[in-house]
């Protein structure tokens, strides 16, 4: 799973994509996660930070991160992947 | 070292050249109480989902709109209609303003009586009236509105048979320049059957012809509709005293006035376009005033104002269920709170807020109550914060049609409960058991 390359993530939380002129933004959380998977974290990586820099609890996140790829995925922001 | 507070990761897609109707704010609102009671201690309390009426709204509202009429006309009297919501606390609260009941089955006549309602000041309305509550009315000199021919055939036959005249008024129909007309009840005035009848019941030795009604239809937008109908009947009241000499005593112009909630397909929020009461009262009262009716001769002016009066005083409190993100990439959030318990959401874009104080971040959502069908969306739509399953939320004017309307539907009925003006929280309907709703079932013997 690998965030494409043309993807520019701004420190704001402001994503363009080059390939077709979107833009989007997110979150805090969001634009941290985004930026650990540009950095080619894995989901336990990125998991183990979040819940010991946040006040949740692993299975809550686990499942906000599961939705949350998803919407990356919807958006076309990840590598062709092959299932 | 103190964790950060946590939110959800949200990604939006930025649509340009899709602005945000009229600027509006998509900042999050919340509402954490009601009337100064914490929804969580609510929740906690009563259960969730949980019905909340606030007296003191009930009491302001109703205030306000019998002031609007009574700076404006000289004779005003407001009859609570029962099926907009007659739980008997919220009847006797009404009651004790001053209003009278206006009701539409045997059902609501006995409640209304039960509630210590004087027959004199009962209000007996729609298509449905038996024999025996006819008879019924006319011994307690309640007010019996005629809906249709077979009715007042009817109540001749059994008016001949009582001691006492049956004080009777005729619903008109009518054109207001409002769509739909609604027809089907009472009697036309355009096609001549009002003044048909009206004469009938003039020429009946065992009717008393006290008042003419008419309602024009519910959520109307444009309070110049009010100064048609009631011109109209005026002009009727002024041909019955041309002809028979003869004076009416009431016009009662019905309910439909607006509530503040905002109809499905409506541009702007029913906040910004419900007329106020003096709109309303405005046109009423220029009518009549203004109308071909000696000064001495006015009648007195009846309101059968139902939503716009208890719709502000509801809420419904529930709490998020789960979320869902649909193929459409949509969010879904699932609550506690159905159309089985909020059958107004079939016409209404309910509000729906978070109790506690949550991220700026929305996105779109679609919010769905708890049954297992299809039907069952609370919100196709709506900008929606972060909430996780456990949340409280808070769904504010419910107040009228749902606590009459609501459906014994998969789930049971909940906790309705009344805050009182110095903030004492009163049940005052229970939630309903496997128990109350199995009493009324009865098992054949050889399946038992
Ligand atoms: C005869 C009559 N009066 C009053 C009302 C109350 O109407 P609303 O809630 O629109 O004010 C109704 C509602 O349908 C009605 O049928």
């Amino acid at each position: 799973m690998k965030i494409r390359n043309n993807i520019a993530i701004s420190d704001s939380g402001f994503v363009f994509d080059s390939n077709n002129g979107e833009s989007f933004t997110l979150n805090k959380i969001g634009l941290e996660i985004l930026q650990m998977l540009k950095n080619s974290r894995t989901e336990e990586e990125i998991t183990q930070k979040i819940v010991k820099k946040y006040d949740v609890d692993i299975e809550t996140f686990e499942q906000n991160y599961f939705d949350f790829v998803g919407m990356l995925r919807h958006f076309n922001l990840f590598e062709n992947e092959s299932f | 070292m103190k964790k950060l507070k946590y939110e959800r990761p949200i990604i939006n897609k930025i649509q340009s050249g899709m602005p945000d109707k009229f600027g509006m704010s998509t900042r999050v609102q919340t509402i954490s109480d009601v009337e100064g009671i914490p929804v969580v201690n609510i929740i906690k309390n009563y259960g969730s989902p949980t019905f909340v009426l606030s007296e003191q709204t009930i009491r302001d509202t109703y205030q306000e709109a019998r002031e609007a009429f009574t700076t404006r006309y000289p004779k005003v009297q407001f009859a609570w209609s029962y099926k907009t919501n007659y739980l008997n606390a919220v009847c006797k609260i009404f009651h004790s303003e001053g209003s009278w009941a206006e009701v539409v089955s045997g059902f609501e006549y006995d409640k209304a009586i039960d509630n210590g309602v004087k027959g004199a000041h009962i209000i007996f309305n729609g298509p449905d009236k038996s024999d025996e509550y006819l008879a019924k009315s006319i011994e307690n000199d309640s007010f019996i509105h005629i809906d249709h021919f077979d009715e007042f055939y009817s109540l001749i036959r059994i008016a001949a048979k009582s001691s006492k005249k049956a004080k009777v008024a005729i619903r008109v129909n009518m054109d207001t320049g409002i769509y739909p007309q609604w027809d089907r009840f009472g009697f036309n005035y355009e096609n001549g059957d009002a003044w048909n009848v009206l004469n009938k019941i003039m020429l009946s030795k065992d009717l008393e012809l006290v008042g003419l009604h008419t309602h024009i239809g519910t959520y109307i937008l444009t309070p110049n509709a009010y100064g048609v109908a009631a011109s109209k009947l005026a002009e009727l009241a002024v041909r019955v005293y041309r002809k028979f000499n003869y004076v009416i005593s009431y016009i009662d112009m019905g309910g439909g006035f607006a509530s503040k909630n905002t109809l499905k397909g409506a541009y702007l929020p029913g906040k910004d376009t419900c007329p106020t009461f003096d709109d309303y009262a405005e046109s009423i009262t220029n009518a009549l005033i203004n109308s071909e009716i000696q000064p001495e001769n006015l009648p007195t002016l009846i309101l059968e104002t139902g939503r716009a009066l208890i719709d502000d005083a509801g809420y419904l409190v529930g709490t998020v269920l789960a979320n869902k993100r649909l193929v459409s990439s949509r969010r879904a959030t699932i609550i506690d709170i159905g159309v089985n318990l909020l059958f107004t959401s079939f016409w209404y874009e309910h509000e729906v807020y978070p109790v506690k104080e949550v991220s700026e971040q929305t996105e779109d959502t679609t919010i769905y109550g708890p049954l297992c069908m299809n039907i069952d969306v609370i919100r196709e739509v709506i900008k929606f914060p972060l909430l996780q399953k456990g949340d409280p939320v808070i769904i504010p004017r419910v107040g009228a049609y749902n606590m009459t309307q609501w459906m014994q539907f998969i789930t049971l009925r909940p906790n309705i409960i009344l805050i009182d003006t110095s903030k004492n929280i009163h049940v005052i309907r229970e939630e309903e058991t496997n128990e109350v709703f199995s009493r009324q079932e009865k098992l054949p013997e050889h399946l038992s």
